[in-house]
């Protein structure tokens, strides 16, 4: 479903991705873990298509069932609407607009672009409110400015939020499990677990073992200076919490 | 960056035969502006002394501008449609003048009417008719264009034109005084309150023409209205002068919110054009417990000088300011508000977004004056810039002036960039960049476009959206 070749990706003029082949199939969890600058979030952000996030080498394919699609040729907002999605590390405040208008905006141009039906206002309001509750979150959230004043936790229970309605085929998690208390983040697992089904994938990135104590990845990944030096199955996630990541 | 226009789509001209008075501006012409108009000997003696006065006066250069040098000779004072005769009910005017505004936005035949708006449709230097006049006055509501006012309540436009704005106000007040030509009037009796909103559609056609009109609103006790004004003009290479005076007058307990939407010709993105829209609004809160509201949203002119200001005499009146002004293109912008506190417990709300893109000059002046009377008087002000693209200016220059220490004043100003990050946010959720930037932008006017009427708000997002559009990388 998805293929990175030899990715190579520079931020500011300074090489940050050296070379990274990863596969990833339908159905599977994949975690990146890996010490703080080794490159996690750049790989997360490259997928995404931040602007700021050049690929200089390599390619990252996706394949939606019919063909691979390079990701570079790609906008920003196509590669949403081809159901990739980034859980954001630090999800941005936006003053002035709300959640629910971001939200019925977001949803609508995705399944616009995707031929499904559009839901009124009203309708949509009745759609999420079953997804809110799974994420203990209240319905006055909708009428709040995007992310503005949220706690860590409320933030990341939004990005979640939008990742079980946008329903994507993949799903990017950057650090969705930093800086939440322990019942926020099983809250968040059991989003993320609902929305693993066998015909999408799920890229975890974290720095802790923790969340895969919720969430059990098929494959594990460490990254270090910009490229995967290790893989392999969920027991490698507790070698590393024993060992550290200098071991790997 | 690219700095395409999308067309400006009242950028049309009609081409009509006009009656226009020899160009340029002299006693004469005030002579024949005041016998074709069969003033009343005051209104003409008022005209010629604001002449004297402006006379010895010389153009504001304290704003923030680069004003060049406007030639006075170069244009006409006065421009009718040849067609035009005021006795003529709007149904019988020109058809191909119904069409212009008809193509603007705004039916004015009969059947097609608005039914929640009354239209005062002001095309040159005259009006040509006022909707639903009847139904209005039935409620003893006076909704007609100035020039007719004068000739039918002489003794209201007397007793409170300049009232408010003196001919001696300032360089534009008073060459306004000299050469006015139309513009509305509107007198809410006492206790009514208005059941529809009263608006202005202000169209320049004819070229090297000014516009010059005069708008008066009086408000009696215990009466409320809503007033929304707009403006559009053709699209051409010389720029156009617009020094339009409005004065408001509001009782014990009366309310008057006026919106304007200002979308004139801003000139090509290379400079080239546009309006100068050199404006003096002001309203005066003389009764107790009175209030007046400008809303503005200012997206179009060349140049915009402007700051419609409240004075705040009645006890416990308020006066509040809430604006958006976009600057794209070569555009230039010095406006703001004047909040003089002279009564007891007054109170007064600033809120001014500004939003500037490409190479654009945008500046907010307010002034805050709470004379030593003014016990316990009231401010919030906030100021908030929005800087669009790398080469974009603005400034803010709040004043404060307090005679009396009890006065609770607020301020508050922020400068702010569209930032990468919040696009690439909600870019990554499926939505294009222009409309994130619209989104964004909205977000940033919010407050000020939920002060304006339903349809006026809709319309301002919209006209700021395609003046955005290609500004922002």
């Amino acid at each position: 479903m998805l293929k990175i070749n030899n990715l190579h990706v520079m931020v500011d003029n300074k090489l940050i991705l050296k070379g990274i082949d990863l596969e990833v199939n339908r159905g599977e969890i994949h975690a990146i873990m890996g010490p703080n600058g080794s490159g996690k979030s750049t790989l997360a952000k490259a997928m995404a298509g931040h602007p700021n996030y050049q690929i200089v080498e390599g390619s990252i394919e996706f394949f939606d069932g019919q063909e691979y699609i390079n990701l570079a040729d790609l906008e920003i907002h196509e590669r949403a609407k081809a159901g990739i999605f980034l859980g954001f590390q630090y999800p941005t405040e936006i003053p002035g607009i709300s959640n629910l208008g971001f939200l019925r905006e977001s949803v609508n141009n995705v399944w616009k672009a995707q031929g499904k039906k559009l839901l009124s206002k009203d309708d949509f309001v009745e759609f999420l409110r079953p997804i809110m509750e799974i994420l203990k979150m209240k319905e006055l959230f909708l009428d709040r400015s995007i992310n503005e004043g949220f706690s860590g936790g409320e933030k990341k229970k939004n990005e979640i939020l939008q990742l079980m309605v946008l329903d994507p085929k993949i799903a990017i998690l950057d650090e969705t499990d930093s800086g939440l208390d322990i019942d926020a983040l099983k809250v968040v697992a059991d989003g993320i677990n609902r929305f693993k089904r066998p015909e999408n994938a799920t890229i975890l990135i974290t720095h802790y073992q923790r969340l895969l104590d919720h969430i059990i990845p098929d494959f594990i990944h460490v990254l270090g200076d910009g490229k995967i030096i290790r893989s392999g199955t969920k027991d490698l996630a507790l070698e590393l919490e024993l060992k550290g990541y200098n071991w790997a | 960056m690219k700095t395409i226009n999308r067309e400006y789509k009242y950028g049309f001209s009609t081409d009509i035969d006009s009656f226009k008075f020899n160009i340029g501006l002299c006693e004469d012409t005030i002579l024949q502006i005041s016998k074709i108009k069969e003033e009343p000997p005051w209104l003409l003696d008022f005209r010629l002394k604001a002449y004297q006065h402006f006379k010895t006066l010389t153009p504001p250069n304290w704003a923030n501008l680069k004003v060049p040098p406007i030639n006075l000779a170069e244009i006409y004072y006065y421009s009718a449609p040849k067609s035009f005769n005021e006795k003529k009910s709007l149904d019988e005017v020109d058809p191909e003048l119904l069409k212009t505004f008809a193509k603007l936005g705004i039916p004015l035949e009969e059947q097609k009417r608005l039914s929640s708006v009354a239209i005062d449709a002001v095309f040159d230097s005259v009006s040509l008719g006022t909707t639903h006049e009847d139904k209005l006055s039935k409620l003893g509501i006076i909704f007609c264009s100035i020039s007719k006012a004068i000739k039918e309540y002489p003794e209201l436009v007397k007793k409170y034109l300049s009232s408010v704005v003196p001919h001696t106000d300032n360089y534009y007040a008073a060459l306004n005084s000299a050469v006015f030509t139309d513009g509305s009037f509107a007198y809410i009796p006492k206790g009514v309150k208005c059941p529809m909103d009263l608006s202005t559609y202000f169209r320049i056609n004819e070229g090297k023409t000014g516009q010059f009109e005069r708008t008066l609103i009086i408000a009696e006790a215990g009466s409320f209205v809503n007033y929304l004004e707009g403006c559009t003009a053709p699209q051409r290479d010389e720029n156009q002068l617009h020094a339009a005076v409005v004065e408001l007058i509001a009782m014990d307990d009366a309310e008057i919110n006026y919106s304007t939407v200002q979308n004139w010709y801003s000139g090509t993105h290379e400079g080239v054009g546009g309006i100068y829209n050199f404006v003096t609004k002001r309203g005066k809160c003389l009764g107790v417990n009175s209030k007046i509201s400008w809303t503005q949203v200012e997206a179009g002119s060349a140049i915009t000088w402007k700051y419609p200001s409240c004075l705040l005499i009645g006890e416990n009146s308020q006066g509040a300011f809430y604006s958006v002004a976009l600057t794209n293109g070569h555009m230039q912008a010095d406006t703001g508000t004047k909040m003089t506190h002279i009564g007891k417990n007054t109170k007064s709300t600033i809120i001014a977004k500004g939003i500037s893109a490409d190479q654009s000059n945008n500046t907010y002046r307010g002034l805050v004056k709470i004379l030593p009377n003014a016990q316990n008087a009231r401010n919030y002000s906030q100021c908030d810039s929005m800087l669009v693209g790398e080469k974009s200016k603005a400034n803010t220059f709040p004043y404060i002036e307090v005679k009396n220490n009890s006065a609770t004043i607020e301020h508050e100003a922020s400068t702010s960039k569209i930032n990468e990050d919040q696009l690439f946010y909600l870019e990554s959720r499926g939505i294009d960049r222009e409309k994130c930037i619209s989104m964004i932008i909205n977000g940033f006017c919010k407050d000020v476009f939920k002060k304006l009427p339903l349809e006026f708000s809709a319309e301002a997002a919209r006209l700021l959206e395609i003046k955005l559009e290609n500004s922002v990388g």
